[in-house]
């Protein structure tokens, strides 16, 4: 095999790279021979185990629920707010300091203070996330918003289209790349605050999984939870979002 | 009873250094039902916003626009500059979208059949030629059957036998279901090729400087000769409008 060959090829790249970084990583577990960094089959098996007795899978779901939960609320109350910021200027001007006061707040702190405004029930939990991530999406709709094309909305007067006509066929595939934007940075970002705010006050999910392990020094177990939610992660953008993309941007050159 | 009542006294941009230009400025025109008008003037004299107002796209303007009180909300027809589809929608689906909801669609597939685009119907506009794109837009506006048509030089970089063909065409609609046109150009040949009247237009403000009806039956109007000698008499005999040409 020439690295021709591998520069070609981008899946086998990727296939090569990903053997790579197992081999350098068992070497250097091999090298230092510690608890503090188990080898790449010792946290395989730490993964199968925990999948056999139902507690990783059971950790996850619940996890991913918290995420499924946050993530449509932040993501439909974003694209709303952020349309109605991004078409009305007075709107945008009025509430464009709030908006920086939200950008600005350090997650843990929302998460603290949720949690001693609420109590540390799920709702407060699903709040602090929502809260973290609205800002953001906000911000991002409103950009998408901004740059709509004028000759396109004056087409469309024109010929009478209705609110849902206009919003389906002219302003929604505007909107779309940043949408999709604000999904790939809005899951990367919430999954991690989701675990802050297990760890800080659930008792379930893979934070409070990851809570537990510190706390017994075990570090295969934290990095089998971790790489199996990166892997739920992968499958969600392989599975799902390129899907998406591809069907939605067919029309491009 | 006139179509349209045309009565603007003044519009105008704000520009540069909160400058306000005058865009428009005493501009009468009426338009009798089923009359077929091309506007004449300068490029950049404010055709297109005069479009805009009669297609209901801007109120920002002192006067009043009344058209015809026969249909309580008029349909419009309007060819823009430039095409104006979406790029994410295929071109029948561009022209489908333009139709009210329940509307026959069966007439688009003729019309794209006689503009030579049934290859081309479930493709995405990136992939056309701006002559097709342009030919699509105007199937677009036709297919609305509209009452009022505004075209806002619809033919240009269409190549001269496909904007003589599309012009024919034009015509031969026009005179199946009569609607009122308003046709802007600055070619005086094309003019004088389409409309039952041409009004002159100057440049900044915009105002009529002349109307002039066209006498040549609408038989010989493919007759470039009888065309041109019309041209001839119109720059001897109307010297005011020369310089808007």
């Amino acid at each position: 095999m020439t690295v021709r060959s591998l520069y070609d090829s981008p899946r086998l790249a990727s296939l090569v790279s990903s053997v790579l970084f197992l081999l350098v990583w068992q070497l250097l577990a091999s090298y230092l021979d510690s608890t503090t960094l188990p080898a790449p089959l010792a946290v395989a098996r730490v993964i199968w185990l925990e999948t056999v007795s139902g507690q990783l899978p059971y950790h996850l779901g619940v996890t991913l629920l918290r995420l499924a939960f946050s993530f449509s609320i932040a993501m439909l109350l974003g694209c709303a707010i952020g349309i109605a910021m991004g078409r009305n200027e007075k709107l945008n001007h009025f509430f464009d300091n709030w908006l920086v006061i939200f950008l600005n707040i350090p997650a843990l702190v929302t998460i603290i203070l949720c949690y001693v405004w609420f109590g540390l029930v799920e709702y407060a939990a699903i709040l602090a996330v929502v809260v973290n991530k609205l800002p953001n999406v906000i911000v991002t709709i409103r950009e998408g918003t901004r740059t709509l094309d004028r000759d396109l909305l004056e087409m469309a007067k024109s010929y009478h289209f209705s609110k849902r006509k206009t919003f389906l066929h002219v302003i929604w595939p505007q909107l779309y790349p940043f949408v999709m934007g604000a999904t790939r940075t809005g899951l990367a970002l919430i999954w991690k605050i989701i675990l802050v705010v297990e760890l800080l006050g659930r008792s379930d999910g893979v934070g409070y999984q990851l809570h537990l392990f510190f706390q017994l020094f075990d570090v295969a177990g934290i990095l089998a939870y971790s790489i199996a939610f990166v892997c739920v992660i992968q499958i969600i953008e392989f599975s799902i979002l390129k899907p998406l993309d591809k069907k939605a941007l067919r029309w491009r050159r | 009873m006139s179509a349209i009542q045309i009565n603007i006294a003044n519009k105008t941009f704000l520009g540069d250094g909160r400058v306000q230009n005058q865009t428009i400025a005493n501009l009468q025109l009426s338009l009798a039902e089923h009359e077929f008008i091309c506007l004449v003037g300068p490029s950049g004299c404010g055709k297109s916003t005069l479009l805009n107002i009669i297609a209901g796209l801007d109120d920002d303007f002192e006067g009043e626009v009344t058209l015809s009180q026969r249909h309580r909300k008029p349909s419009i027809g309007y060819v823009f500059q430039n095409p104006r589809l979406l790029p994410w929608r295929t071109v029948r689906e561009n022209i489908l979208l333009a139709l009210p909801d329940g509307y026959p669609s069966a007439p688009i597939d003729v019309m794209l059949e006689t503009l030579q685009l049934t290859d081309v119907k479930d493709d995405y506009p990136e992939r056309l030629s701006l002559g097709m794109s342009r030919r699509v837009a105007i199937i677009r506006a036709f297919a609305v059957n509209p009452d009022i048509l505004l075209m806002d030089e619809p033919f240009v970089s269409l190549d001269p036998p496909t904007a003589r063909q599309v012009r024919q065409w034009l015509i031969s609609l026009w005179q199946q279901r009569p609607h009122t046109v308003l046709f802007v150009t600055h070619d005086l040949r094309e003019a004088i090729a389409l409309a039952d009247r041409l009004i002159f237009l100057s440049k900044s403000p915009m105002t009529a400087v002349s109307e002039i009806k066209v006498p040549i039956p609408r038989s010989e109007r493919d007759d470039e000769k009888a065309i041109e000698a019309f041209r001839q008499s119109l720059l001897e005999n109307h010297p005011e409008i020369r310089s808007l040409l």
